[in-house]
């Protein structure tokens, strides 16, 4: 990365620091101003959501044969007589304070449910976008150098399943054969009961907290649980990262520099990985970022079927109870976590890469 | 035969109902040098024949219950076996067919037309037309699919239409940005410029030059789109908030199975079977009529 930096210094020099610096704060302005309109569009998009509901607020906290006064009182109480600007402002309100409302079936407000049960699914998703780049990545290079042979055909085919396999099917059926039938690795759950609660939650990652405490047990435990959901997860990204690496690869094998390398006899492992590689790592960063918020997403299923405790699991309980400040307060944080992955990786994609400047 | 083929193959066609043919005839012979592409359109033939003729195919009534012979092996009697009430899972399968086949045709039809409409007066109005839908649709585009159609559906309640609609709210963006895309190139071009000169007004532009353009990009991008969108469907059918039971909806299906999943695997796994096939069929199908209406994309999605 060091000698990309180098290079894009130069023609900011040769602008001049005040051009540069000019320049730097309208980017990051604009930047900030999309960031903040993406924002409110989710927060419009869920208060929008939780007004469609057929489902009166007011009848869900009186009962439906509260008298007449006492349902305006409460109608007021809640502010559902105000105009629906003005609702939407408190909304905004209490969104950014931190407010989600309280989970009809949990009785806890969101927002500690929340910070609770996240831990539990940015655990597998990092594990799993790790699956995915450390395979997807070689067989992509792979692929784009041997095109057209049958393990083109092969990759290609994988690629493909990542689009058509149903994400709760697969866990379903790795449960089966893996934990049941083969007993390679834990069943549901993030670890068995016995050793739940034995690790003091400092992160909420059970990986990391088990380390601090010094627990191998746990440890050991966790990993053998957290294997199969993550390499369920690992597929889909492997899927995309492998299918998006064989398309960068081919354009750079086309080019005029590649083939001047294989003229002057640069062995073809070389020609690949030290001169083909290098330019998409930049384009790649964004990919893995795309297929690592994907993830945050797709885990809705995947810990449904795995009876993971985080946040997917949440959502479709809350789902199945209509308890829609929990849904909203789930969407809110999965939208926002998915906005914020997609945009970092486009930075990184614009500072690492000179073109893109 | 060989004048029909001469008349089709025309450097100079007379027509444009030959023009046409003649490019219809084209892109079909290209897709036949296209392997995965074929196997695609078999697939998805297979799919619309199956919703079709379902009655004919199926060797029992897919609603009957018969608890006698509940959660039987696949057998010459049960092809695919039998649920938990003594449904022939092969008929269900079968008729499942047809609920994803209107699911996907329903939101096709509803997205993207939506999506062709506001991309191209997006990408044809310009200024702040263009700046106001393209906001919109970028808020969209950077909220994740699953998670906004799980919430709809929430809200709107659960139900084979709710989720229809759900899934067209969060499909048709992804249109609207290849449609503007498309009109961007064409806008300037001379063509658009002559017919301007010939004094047809800006709805006449769009609806008779505009659009049609667009068309060839849009079937790519919807039939990419149809695996996504059978994926969502099932997927909300397996929560429970998709198609409702007694309906033999593969994702339902799937998740009834799934307490029997370690003794009698055939009835969660023979409805995911289908969802696979179905779905790669698509993606093939798709894949190959972006290799030949649209050979400079490659790869990308």
């Amino acid at each position: 990365m060091a000698d990309d930096s180098t290079t894009t210094a130069e023609p900011a020099r040769r602008r001049g620091v005040t051009g540069s610096a000019h320049r730097w704060l309208v980017t990051t302005a604009g930047f900030l101003v999309t960031l903040a309109v993406t924002f409110l569009g989710l927060l419009a998009i869920t208060f929008f959501i939780g007004r469609i509901v057929p489902i009166d607020p007011v009848l869900a906290v009186v009962g439906d044969r509260a008298p007449t006064a006492v349902y305006e009182r409460v109608r007021v109480e809640m502010g559902l007589d105000r105009p629906l600007t003005t609702q939407f402002v408190s909304y905004v309100g209490d969104v950014l304070t931190g407010n989600f409302g309280t989970s009809v079936s949990t009785g806890r407000p969101v927002i500690e449910d929340l910070a609770r049960v996240f831990p539990a699914t940015l655990e597998m998703a990092t594990l799993g976008i790790i699956i995915g780049v450390l395979l997807g990545v070689p067989l992509g290079v792979i692929a784009a150098s041997r095109r057209g042979s049958w393990l083109d055909q092969a990759i290609r085919v994988v690629g493909l399943l990542g689009y058509s396999v149903p994400a709760f099917w697969l866990g379903l059926v790795g449960l089966a054969v893996f934990y049941a039938r083969l007993n390679w690795v834990g069943g549901p759950g993030r670890v068995e009961i016995f050793l739940d609660g034995i690790v003091q939650p400092v992160t909420g990652l059970l990986l990391i907290d088990s380390i601090i405490a010094g627990d191998w047990e746990v440890f050991g435990n966790a990993v053998w649980h957290l294997i199969l959901p993550a390499s369920c997860l690992g597929f889909f990204a492997l899927a995309y990262i492998a299918r998006m690496t064989r398309s960068f690869m081919l354009d750079q094998l086309s080019q005029e520099y590649v083939t001047t390398a294989r003229v002057k006899g640069v062995p073809e492992r070389l020609v690949i990985w030290r001169h083909a590689f290098r330019p998409i790592r930049v384009p790649l960063i964004t990919v893995i970022g795309l297929s690592y918020a994907g993830l945050l997403e797709g885990s809705v299923m995947i810990e449904t079927i795995f009876s993971w405790p985080g946040i997917g699991n949440y959502l479709t309980v809350a789902l199945l109870n209509a308890d829609m400040s929990a849904v909203l307060g789930s969407t809110l944080v999965v939208g926002a976590v998915f906005i914020g992955i997609n945009k970092i990786s486009d930075v990184l994609y614009r500072v690492l890469d000179p073109r893109a400047r | 035969m060989a004048t029909l083929r001469d008349w089709l193959i025309d450097d100079s066609p007379a027509s444009p109902m030959q023009a046409r043919l003649n490019r219809l005839y084209r892109v079909l012979g290209a897709l036949m040098h296209n392997p995965l592409a074929v196997i695609g359109a078999i697939i998805v033939a297979a799919l619309i024949l199956a919703a079709l003729f379902a009655p004919w195919l199926a060797t029992h009534d897919p609603l009957r219950q018969a608890l006698a012979e509940r959660l039987l092996p696949p057998s010459a009697a049960h092809w695919m076996g039998t649920d938990e009430l003594g449904r022939d899972i092969w008929s269900r399968v079968v008729y499942g067919a047809r609920i994803t086949l209107v699911i996907v045709a329903l939101v096709a039809v509803l997205a993207a037309p939506a999506g062709l409409v506001i991309g191209v007066v997006s990408g044809y109005f310009g200024g702040w037309v263009d700046r106001i839908l393209m906001g919109i649709t970028d808020i969209f585009l950077s909220l994740p699919k699953l998670i906004l159609a799980l919430a709809f559906v929430a809200a709107l309640g659960p139900g084979i239409e709710n989720a229809i609609i759900a899934i067209a709210i969060t499909s048709w963006p992804g249109y609207a940005r290849v449609a503007r895309a498309e009109t961007l190139t064409f806008k300037n071009s001379e063509f658009i410029a002559a017919v301007r000169l010939l004094g047809a007004s800006s709805l006449r532009v769009n609806l008779g030059h505009v659009l049609p353009l667009c068309t060839s990009s849009m079937i790519i991008r919807v039939t990419l789109d149809m695996a996504g969108i059978i994926l969502t469907a099932a997927g909300l059918g397996f929560i429970g908030l998709g198609a409702q039971p007694p309906l033999p909806e593969w994702g339902a299906m799937i998740s009834r199975g799934r307490s029997f999943i370690l003794d009698q695997w055939w009835v969660a796994t023979m409805p995911g079977f289908a969802i696979i096939l179905v779905s790669l069929g698509f993606c093939f199908l798709g894949d190959g009529l972006r290799d030949v209406l649209d050979p400079k994309s490659g790869e990308q999605r």
